[in-house]
């Protein structure tokens, strides 16, 4: 009875192996880690967990009730939706603002200015081309220029902060210009870092 | 009953080990004039082991692209002991070099051995027994290809070594998952050794190959850290403000190059691993990153777009004055040296084509290895036979591999998601 039962637990995982194989393997995280500790020597790696991500998410945005909140102040920006756009583009290996973007910045420099508690993080992005790294850098120059550029209209340095994430972040998935376009990219982000 | 539980035991195991081989290994350019080479199973015949030993010798030495192991099916007998081998089988095969061996249980593990012949002389080129545990018959099977290859050409083989790269998969609901992978050089064995939702970059391993230096995101800014591979222990290296980027080991492991732009732009630093105390090295008003250390500790290459474009520069590990080194293409960046020193290898690009190139440093020839369009984070092996790099392929990333001269291309891929920033480890000391 006991090596029938010996026979049924060494079959059963063949079966999953099996099942897995056809759906592409789903669990690859844990495959990983079953196939380490099959074939671990002296001097393998051992997983370790990360530490929880920050709660950076939970501060208020300014968004739509925000925008409504400076009707008052009659800010063109208003009309336009203007503080609902959070993202700015740019061109290849450039960290050039277009013209046509001034004024969205404009709009969230004039929020902040206006409310000199509120923190807003710079992320800067690039698109996939080119080496990683250098990709850091000329994300964090986008995000630099557009965080001079809210200086030079009255916000506060110490509202802002910059972050770079590179091409490690992309907001489009595709190989082509249409995804490209997309990713290189200075986001808004109400909050601090 | 016994025995069909010890059989359905050993299937189940190798069932694993094809099945949870992350990265499968796919010659895509071959080369004319590799060296013919008769690799026998290794006996005993009917011994049910955890892996086909002379399965993983062949395919070590197929993609070193200097050898073409003979089909198993037309393998004229199957010798496992030297008193078995009829040369002249072996010479009608027209194969130059014939491999045998045998696998026998000791204690708990087994000893591997086997025997290298010169088909033509019919003399041993080589022959050794080497123990092994039980859970490393594979990494035994990889030493065995690399006595193999260093017997054949003189040159110290890098199969029995691994790599280090990063994958990305989507976690459901827009999250990806990032994971810094530690594999086998020819992709078994891949055991996650971090894993994020925020990304995971530039893994860098440390001359001993015992620790790794990696760039995380978690809590949404980047750190360097330093974990210990063994136990998973890890130190924070750098997390000052803006970035702390693109870590890399001197070759004698006593500092750290990295790139910080807490003074305002990306530049790169020495820190000295004993005090942590740091020197800044570079200072432009550009990008400099990603450094690289020369085999002898003295210089450090690195990118830098002061002149314009990014292009390779080359600055005293003790300070100074940079020298730019490439002239060649719109964009070159992320360089590294050959083992040997005599070379660097970079992504190089024109246009919209991102491409593996080498440049030699004595005659500054700049060699393209590879098509693109989306090549990049090239690794040489530690022997400096090969190269393995990422490329974008029918969009999705991939690992991908090419002999120092061109010849010979393969990719490795992942069977999900994306893989891409492969470290070559060193080999061990």
């Amino acid at each position: 009875m006991n090596k029938w039962i010996k026979v049924g637990l060494i079959i059963i995982p063949v079966l999953m192996l099996g099942a897995c194989g056809t759906t592409g393997g789903v669990k690859k995280q844990e495959g990983a880690a079953e196939q380490g500790g099959a074939a671990q020597t002296p001097e393998s790696a051992t997983t370790t967990g990360m530490e929880p991500g920050g709660g950076a998410e939970a501060t208020p945005l300014p968004g739509g009730g925000a925008a409504t909140g400076m009707e008052g102040n009659g800010a063109p920006s208003d009309a336009a939706g203007l503080l609902s756009k959070k993202v700015v583009y740019f061109d290849f290996d450039s960290s050039t603002v277009h013209d046509e973007d001034r004024a969205i910045i404009q709009a969230h420099a004039d929020y902040l200015a206006q409310h000199p508690t509120v923190k807003v993080t710079l992320e800067g992005h690039t698109d996939e081309r080119g080496s990683r790294e250098y990709n850091i850098g000329l994300g964090e120059r986008r995000a630099k220029a557009v965080a001079e550029m809210m200086k030079l209209m009255g916000v506060s340095a110490d509202q802002i902060s910059t972050v770079s994430y590179g091409e490690e972040r992309p907001a489009a998935l595709g190989h082509d210009e249409s995804a490209w376009h997309l990713n290189r990219r200075v986001e808004i982000v109400y909050g601090g870092p | 009953m016994k025995r069909i539980c010890l059989w359905c035991g050993l299937a189940c195991l190798a069932a694993i080990g094809s099945a949870h081989a992350a990265l499968t290994i796919e010659i895509t350019q071959g080369v004319e004039g590799a060296t013919p080479i008769a690799v026998v199973p290794f006996g005993p015949v009917g011994a049910n082991l955890p892996v086909d030993v002379a399965d993983v010798i062949s395919a070590d030495l197929k993609r070193s692209g200097r050898f073409a192991p003979v089909a198993r099916n037309d393998l004229i007998a199957r010798p496992y002991e030297a008193s078995q081998v009829n040369f002249r089988d072996w010479r009608l095969l027209k194969a130059d070099n014939l491999v045998i061996g045998k696998v026998t249980p000791f204690g708990a593990g087994y000893v591997a051995q086997f025997q290298l012949f010169d088909v033509f002389r019919g003399v041993q080129l080589a022959g050794y027994s080497i123990r092994s545990d039980a859970k490393s018959l594979r990494r035994t099977a990889h030493q065995i290809a690399d006595m193999i290859y260093e017997t054949l050409t003189g040159e110290p083989g890098a199969f029995a070594t691994r790599i280090a790269y990063i994958t990305v998969t989507n976690g459901g609901e827009g999250k990806r998952r990032y994971s810094l992978q530690v594999a086998d050089s020819d992709g078994f064995n891949p055991q996650s050794v971090v894993q994020s939702t925020q990304p995971l970059m530039s893994p860098a391993w440390s001359p001993d190959a015992s620790h790794l230096a990696y760039v995380s995101f978690e809590n949404k800014l980047p750190k360097i850290f330093e974990q210990d591979l063994r136990t998973g222990r890890r130190a924070l290296i750098a997390s000052f403000p803006g970035i702390n980027g693109a870590p890399a080991w001197s070759p004698d492991g006593t500092h750290l190059a990295l790139v910080l732009s807490k003074d305002g732009n990306p530049e790169i630093y020495v820190m000295d691993m004993g005090t942590r105390r740091m020197r800044r090295l570079t200072n432009s008003l550009g990008i400099d990153t990603e450094p690289s250390w020369s085999p002898d500790g003295r210089s450090i290459i690195f990118t830098s777009d002061r002149g314009g474009s990014p292009q390779i520069y080359r600055i005293s590990a003790r300070g100074g004055r940079a020298e730019r080194l490439t002239f060649e293409g719109s964009y070159n960046a992320r360089a590294s040296y050959s083992a040997d020193g005599n070379s660097i290898v970079m992504v190089h690009g024109t246009g919209n084509r991102f491409q593996i190139a080498v440049l030699n440093l004595q005659n500054r020839a700049m060699q393209v290895l590879t098509d693109g369009p989306l090549d990049e984070s090239p690794s040489f092996a530690p022997n400096g036979r090969i190269i393995i790099y990422a490329a974008e392929e029918k969009n999705r990333g991939v690992l991908a591999e090419v002999s120092v001269d061109g010849r010979v291309k393969q990719r490795l891929s992942a069977r999900e998601g994306d893989a891409r920033e492969p470290a070559w480890a060193p080999l061990r000391q």
